[in-house]
């Protein structure tokens, strides 16, 4: 039943996927009326005016592209002509950097603010004032104190990504069971075992999720951060690529950044699983 | 002292009222004491603070004024010599029977080894009659067999006192008995000195050598303690047929009906370091007709 559940699901999922590709071609397909010009001028202008083809490229265009991209991701022709796969490295790499501080900062602070109260209370104020601070807000300030664009990419991530998991990390440390708690009193475990043997694996699945929404902004902001920034990146690839006009190009990179972001959420999503425990 | 392992001297828990000043008195001036190797089982209505003794039996709550004495030694948070078996279970979900089981040994013995902490556990899982489901999680175990888990867990480290809090309470009846006979046979073999709250009048006639009677909250007291007159190798299928079953049942049902909500008034002496010790009894030898008397 589940089986054939799933099977239904995947014939409609490819059918929606083949309209979608089906209309796409049909609109950019039509061609547009071919007013008259001189030569010269026809030469100057491009295929859009020139045989009415549409300027927005069409699924055969944007997979034919992707194809060349897949056929040599890594190709590096200096500095504004690089391969895909690096510049998703580059994206990747700064997103995980960010996120690895974030977490080694949010984690313990976490751990302190749920079982402190008095901490909890003090931080609070910080936290609620610092929250909903757009991530690219702080980009000016980092680019004046760090000096290094690339540096200001990842501080942007890491403070983008560290609340969420400082949040989840205190509520799941604040909410184990008290019950839980006190078999490890009536056991005579002390703070630091009684942490990481019983507070550790009861608030690891709302820890994960925490760190799963935070992976999901940290890759929503590293596209932002890399336009403005520059130099390298899926988001600068997007930006210059507009710059050229290529708009096959933004296409298949919105594409990655859907991909790529997709399985940074399935990774978080496969660890959250290894955590979680039935009641 | 063997006749004092544990005494609680005086305790009272106050709570401070949720408006304005003044304190709700749960209990005050609570006196208790209980030789080694007993059974002992505090019975009372909702709210008079029958948890609230045994957590601070415990060392899981602290006592407004009083202390309480086990071994010759004023207790002072919670420790190992004094294990609880908590109402809920409340095993690790996480970890499987044996790591439930081996958590608490090698928390009492840090230098064990890995080997020696599952054989000391394992011996425990059978004593429980768990063999078998050692690598199982909580979430797979029935109710009865999670509470098993939990006594296994208590007796494992061997502890002076076992404290349990209503234990059985959420089992079936079925499974409550079984657990029950399980209970009285481990504490009758290993000699266990055994704290019980409950508010099973059966459950107390057949478990406890003697039993509290605690009266109605707030301002509750120590009203009676109850010797139980039934044999030592009583079985809990025929509890009922023993001559002193009735004297001993209506004693306890009546102190719950009415006198727990009375108790205070009708005996404005009642002087809690001296609470009555009293032995229901039927007042006569049984007699009870033979098959052999009544066919002729």
């Amino acid at each position: 039943m589940i089986q054939s559940l799933r099977f239904r699901a995947a014939v409609v999922s490819i059918a929606i996927f083949l309209a979608f590709i089906g209309v796409w071609h049909l609109a950019t397909r039509q061609t547009l009326s071919v007013g008259t010009m001189s030569p010269e001028y026809a030469k100057l202008m491009g295929l859009t005016a020139t045989s009415g083809k549409s300027a927005m490229p069409g699924p055969l265009d944007v997979g034919a592209k992707l194809w060349e991209h897949l056929k040599r991701p890594f190709y590096d022709n200096g500095p504004n002509d690089k391969g895909l796969g690096i510049q998703l490295a580059y994206s990747i790499g700064r997103v995980g950097l960010g996120y690895l501080i974030a977490v080694i900062v949010a984690i313990p602070l976490g751990f302190l603010i749920g079982m402190s109260p008095l901490m909890n209370k003090a931080l609070d104020p910080f936290i609620q004032v610092l929250k909903p601070i757009s991530p690219l807000a702080w980009m000016p300030l980092a680019l004046y104190t760090i000096k290094d664009s690339s540096l200001s990419a990842i501080f942007v991530i890491f403070i983008c990504s560290v609340w969420p998991m400082l949040l989840n990390t205190a509520f799941g440390v604040a909410a184990v069971r008290k019950e839980w708690i006190n078999v490890a009193r009536t056991l005579e475990v002390g703070t630091f075992r009684r942490a990481f043997t019983v507070i550790l694996p009861a608030a690891a699945p709302t820890i994960l999720t925490g760190m799963r929404i935070s992976i999901g902004i940290a890759w929503l902001v590293i596209v932002a951060a890399e336009m403005l920034v520059g130099g390298t990146g899926i988001g600068y690839f997007v930006w210059n690529e507009w710059n050229n006009l290529s708009i096959t190009n933004v296409i298949i990179a919105i594409l990655l950044i859907g991909i790529v972001g997709m399985l940074l959420d399935q990774i978080l999503a496969r660890f959250t699983r290894m955590v979680t425990f039935p009641e | 002292m063997t006749t004092k392992f544990i005494s609680i001297e005086g305790i009272a828990k106050r709570y401070p009222a949720s408006s304005g000043n003044g304190a709700t008195t749960i209990f005050e001036d609570l006196w208790l004491s209980m030789p080694s190797g007993e059974f002992g089982c505090i019975i009372g209505h909702s709210g008079c603070g029958k948890t609230t003794v045994l957590n601070i039996l415990a060392g899981l709550d602290e006592p407004s004024e009083g202390t309480v004495i086990v071994d010759g030694q004023a207790i002072s948070g919670t420790s190992l010599d004094r294990a609880v078996i908590f109402q809920s279970h409340a095993l690790l979900p996480w970890l499987t029977v044996m790591g439930n089981i081996a958590y608490a040994v090698s928390s009492k013995w840090r230098k064990w080894d890995k080997a020696k902490v599952r054989a000391h556990a394992q011996t425990y899982i059978d004593k429980v009659g768990l063999t078998g489901s050692e690598h199982k999680r909580p979430s797979e175990l029935s109710g009865g067999m999670k509470q098993r888990v939990g006594i296994a867990r208590a007796l494992s480290i061997t502890p002076k006192i076992m404290l349990m809090d209503e234990p059985f309470s959420a089992l079936d009846a079925l499974t409550r008995g079984t657990l029950q006979d399980e209970v009285r046979r481990v504490t009758l073999e290993t000699g266990q000195t055994t704290f019980m709250i409950t508010h099973d009048v059966d459950e107390a006639m057949y478990l406890a050598d003697k039993i509290f009677l605690m009266t109605n909250g707030p301002g509750a007291v120590l009203a009676e303690i109850v010797e139980n007159p039934l044999p030592r190798d009583r079985s809990r299928i025929d509890l009922h047929k023993h001559p002193h079953y009735y004297a001993l049942r209506n004693h306890i049902i009546d102190f719950l009906v009415t006198r727990s909500k009375t108790f205070t008034a009708a005996t404005p002496h009642h002087d809690p370091r001296h609470v009555p010790v009293v032995r229901p009894a039927f007042p006569e030898a049984p007699t009870m007709p033979s098959l052999h008397s009544a066919t002729r």
